[in-house]
Formats: structure tokens, C-alpha cells, sequence
């Protein structure tokens, strides 16, 4: 009768008791799930050949990405590279200027309606303004575009953390004759770093599919949407989807190390 | 300021003459605290009592320089309570024990030694001592969320002696606790007080809290805040259960009990 002792003991650690499903399952269920896909996709395509054309066997595009990898990861470069340029100085402002609206409360007064506006508009939006305005054979328009994507969703988090700290935290500090800078070192730092990952990880992938999406209005003829657009229009489905496959690989790496410093940075410091 | 012989500045813990606090709201200014005299001697327990507003945490957060006086002079070991605070001559606990949760027990106690730049080793061997005192030394490594609330209180009292201060101010630091863990923390603070032999000036609206712990109990009363009476209990230094239990402790509890309620009452039911 282990239900009799269990109502007089206090659930103390229902969070660590509650035994998630075992390991092979966590691996083994969205494998077979993959795998199901692929068998599924591979009878449509290429035992029924009932599918569009625009729809290729995933064997066939697997063939065109090992075949082209050359000029396929020549473009995932461009992309990547503006992607991530996009999300580093994005990142950067919105730090800077989540800091200053923190610690400034007219400033902050003047930025809340400036980052409301730009939080609505879709951002790819104005792409072929900026495309023509910067000209043609540049990416800067297209790193602008995911410079202002990635700038929300920092400026917005670190603006909140920089905020979480408690009133009986601060009162703590003061009576400890703490510093400005050791308040901030030891208190509102910490406290605000967490937020700051959580923005980056989402603005990541924000940036990714604001520089890819970029690439459709315009600007110089190299990248991973441009390459897309090129090969769907002219009909060479398989490697306009081996160019898809490149680019969820980017979007792919840029959230798994995002994710990997968020996970870094709320975990536990060992003492 | 050098005082050769008794140095009677040094034995007295804190000085408040004519203290009064006025905060200035869109209506017009609230009185706070008015002509507060209150006098604490080196070692003495001293516990504000009164009804909410009554300016009790006001005088409190006085006494820490958390919050600057409007008249009067308030004077710590003879000094003003700025310099006070800066030098370090007070540790606080407040009703939320404010641990910061991504360090450990013994790097929250450790916090304003490392504030004020302890070296390591020194830091290490204070805590110790400390986690001795509120018997905590085999949580040392855990961290503020694998505690209950006493437990954190616990470390939060740890962290306002860590600088060996000869004054410790308490904001109900056990307002939120449950009788029980109340209790056996009201002995155990009883103990420590005596051990270190600080001054304590302990905010509470706990009748019997008061009495048990306390030399003095300052009667406070609203409208504007201010003190309306003083009783010694006269109970010595021996705080243990058993007095809980005396005639001589009952006979305080009632007289707390009449001078907050300004007239003799009839034999409360209430403990």
C-alpha cells in the first residue's frame, strides 16, 4: 500500500520525480518519425510518381547538394555571413541602447514608440528601398535588413532583464556600501543575462530568414534565396531544394549555438 | 575622536533625536515618523512594534541610510548614519530573505565580504564560521531554491553578520515563516544576538515575538507615526523555550499588548 504513505509525505520534489520518458525513446521517436517522412515521400515521388514536377525524390536532391556542395556552400557563405554580421551589430545596438533606456528614463520615453514602430512593420518589407538605395552590388542592404530584425527581440529581452532586478536586492546592496559598478558587476548583470540569450537565440533565427528573404527583392546575384528563386523560376527543382536544405543548415547552426549559450548561461556556475 | 576611558559613544549603538521622516506625495506630504527619541546601547535587543504605518520600517530603513531623515539627528556609534553605512557598523535581513539565486549558500553569505574585497582565504574561513552559527554547514554548496524559507532566512541572517557588525537591524525577518519555524528562529536569533553580542533593533507585529526576543519593546502608533511607549521586559539573558512558558513573560505580553491598544483589555484569547 505505498498510496497510504504517499498522501502523509509532502511532494517535495515532484519537479525532479517526474521521470521524463527513457532515453532511447527521447532519441528513437522523432528518428522514426524522420524516417517515416522519408519512406513516405520516397513512394509518392518515386514508386507512385504521382508528384508535381517542382517535387523531386529527396534521393535526387541529396544527390544535387553533394554534387553542387562547391557553389552551394560558396552561397550559404554570403547568406551566413550577412545573416550573422546582421545579428552582431543588431545585437550590439540593442544592448547599447536597452542599457541607456534602463538607466535613462527619458530616453527610454523617446525609444518605446521608435521600437514599437519598427516591431510591427515587416521588416523585408522595406528590403528593396534599402537594396536601391545602397545599390545593387551590395549586401549591405540585406545586412541591414537582418541587423534590424535581430534588434527587436534583443533590445526588447535585455531591456526587460536589466529590469528584474528586486527592490530588496537593490535596499541589500546599498546597505553593503556597494559600488554603481559593483551593484551592476554582481547584481544587475547577472540577473539581466539570462534575457540577453533568450533575445540572441530568437534573433538568430530572425536574422537568418530576414537575410535569406532579403535576397528575393534584389541586390547582388550570389546567396542562398537568390540562388532559390534562380532555380525554382528556371525549373531545376532538385537543386532549388538542395539550396533550401543549405539554408535550413544555416538557420540550423546558428540556433544550436545560440541555444548552447543560452543553456551556458542560466546553468548553475559551479563554486 | 578619541575617548580614553569607557568610550561612551562606543557603547551606545544608536542615537535618534527628534528624527522624523515626511514623504512629499502629488496630495501633499505624508508624516511618516514624527519626534522620534530613541536611544539603543551596545548589545541591546530593541523591538518596534505597532500597527502597519506606524513608521517602524521607516525608522528602520532611517537607521540603515536606505532612506535619508527630514529632522532631527540620528547618530550610529556616534557617527551619522551615512558614514555609518559606508563604514560598514550595521548588517540587515529583511522580511524576503533576497538571495541572489545563481550563487550558492555560501557565496550569497559571502557577498559583502566580497563587496569590501576580502581575500579568498579569509572569506572562506568567515563563512564557515557563519554556516556553524545558523547551522547550515552542510548546505553550503546548495543553492537558494533547494531551501525552505526558514533555511533562507537563515542564510540571510548569516550574510548580515558576515562583517562582524556590532548592530544588526531586522525588517520582520520572520513575517513569512510559519509558527513553528518562527519559533525555533526566534531562539536561535536569541542565541546568536548573544554570542555575537551585537545590538539588535528588530521590526515586528508580533506581540510575543517581541517580548521573547527583546530588552525593550518600542510601543509605535500611526497618524502620524511616532512612539507612544517603551517596555523593558526585564527578562534577562536566558532565552529558551521554558520562558515562553513563565508568568513573567505572560505578564509582558499583556502589557505590550495594553500599551498598543492604549487601554487595559481584558485577557486576550490570542497567544
Amino acid at each position: 500500500m505505498t498510496g497510504h504513505t504517499a498522501t502523509l509525505r509532502q511532494p517535495r520534489n515532484r519537479r525532479t520525480d517526474a521521470a521524463g520518458p527513457p532515453a532511447w525513446l527521447k532519441v528513437g521517436a522523432p528518428v522514426s518519425v524522420g524516417v517515416v517522412g522519408l519512406v513516405a515521400w520516397i513512394l509518392y515521388v518515386d514508386v507512385l510518381g504521382a508528384a508535381p514536377r517542382m517535387l523531386p525524390s529527396p534521393v535526387a536532391i541529396a544527390e544535387e547538394f553533394v554534387l553542387r556542395f562547391g557553389i552551394i556552400a560558396e552561397d550559404m557563405g554570403v547568406t551566413a555571413l550577412n545573416a550573422l554580421l546582421g545579428l552582431v551589430v543588431g545585437s550590439l545596438t540593442a544592448i547599447a541602447l536597452a542599457g541607456l533606456a534602463a538607466s535613462v528614463r527619458s530616453i527610454d520615453g523617446m525609444l518605446a514608440p521608435l521600437i514599437a514602430a519598427i516591431a510591427v512593420v515587416p521588416i523585408v518589407a522595406v528590403t528593396p528601398i534599402l537594396n536601391t538605395m545602397f545599390g545593387a552590388s551590395s549586401q549591405f542592404g540585406r545586412q541591414a535588413v537582418a541587423a534590424i530584425a535581430a534588434f527587436i527581440p534583443v533590445f526588447v529581452n535585455v531591456l526587460r532583464g536589466l529590469r528584474q532586478t528586486r527592490a530588496v536586492q537593490r535596499d541589500l546592496f546599498r546597505s553593503s556600501a556597494a559600488t554603481g559598478t559593483q551593484t551592476f558587476r554582481f547584481l544587475t548583470l547577472p540577473t539581466a543575462l539570462p534575457y540577453l540569450m533568450t533575445g540572441l537565440r530568437i534573433a538568430a533565427s530572425l536574422a537568418v530568414i530576414s537575410a535569406l528573404v532579403a535576397e528575393y527583392f534584389g541586390g547582388p546575384a550570389d546567396g542562398v534565396g537568390t540562388a532559390i528563386a534562380t532555380y525554382a523560376k528556371s525549373g531545376r527543382a532538385s537543386l532549388a531544394w538542395a539550396y533550401v536544405f543549405g539554408g535550413i543548415l544555416i538557420g540550423l547552426v546558428f540556433f544550436l549555438v545560440t541555444s548552447l549559450l543560452e543553456r551556458l548561461a542560466t546553468r548553475r556556475p559551479t563554486p | 575622536m578619541s575617548n580614553p576611558v569607557g568610550d561612551p559613544v562606543e557603547s551606545i549603538a544608536v542615537s535618534a533625536v527628534g528624527v522624523g521622516k515626511v514623504f512629499p506625495t502629488e496630495k501633499g506630504d505624508v508624516i511618516a515618523l514624527t519626534d522620534v527619541d530613541l536611544e539603543v546601547a551596545a548589545g541591546e535587543f530593541v523591538s518596534l512594534i505597532g500597527p502597519s504605518g506606524c513608521g517602524k520600517s521607516t525608522l528602520l530603513r532611517l537607521i540603515a541610510d536606505l532612506d535619508g531623515a527630514s529632522s532631527g539627528t540620528l547618530e550610529i556609534f556616534g557617527k551619522p548614519a551615512h558614514r555609518a553605512r559606508l563604514d560598514q557598523d550595521y548588517g540587515i535581513a529583511f522580511q524576503q530573505a533576497g538571495l541572489l539565486p545563481w550563487r550558492t549558500v555560501g557565496a550569497n553569505i559571502a557577498l559583502p565580504l566580497e563587496l569590501h574585497r576580502m581575500p579568498r582565504a579569509d572569506r572562506d574561513a568567515r563563512v564557515a564560521e557563519l554556516v556553524e552559527l545558523v547551522g547550515l554547514t552542510d548546505f553550503v554548496e546548495r543553492y537558494p531554491d533547494q531551501l525552505s524559507g526558514g533555511m533562507q532566512q537563515r542564510v540571510a541572517i548569516a550574510r548580515a553578520l558576515a562583517s562582524r557588525p556590532k548592530l544588526l537591524l531586522m525588517d520582520e525577518p520572520f513575517g513569512a515563516l510559519d509558527e513553528m519555524t518562527r519559533e525555533r528562529l526566534q531562539a536561535e536569533l536569541a542565541r546568536i544576538a548573544a554570542e555575537t553580542g551585537a545590538a539588535v533593533v528588530f521590526v515586528t507585529h508580533s506581540i510575543p515575538e517581541a517580548v521573547f526576543l527583546s530588552d525593550r519593546v518600542v510601543v509605535m502608533s500611526p497618524r502620524p507615526g511616532r512612539i507612544t511607549d517603551v517596555i523593558t521586559t526585564g527578562l534577562g539573558r536566558d532565552r529558551t523555550e521554558a520562558l515562553r512558558e513563565s508568568p513573567a513573560y505572560f505578564e509582558r505580553v499583556t502589557a505590550v499588548r495594553e500599551a498598543l491598544h492604549g487601554t487595559p483589555v481584558e485577557r486576550a484569547n490570542e497567544r
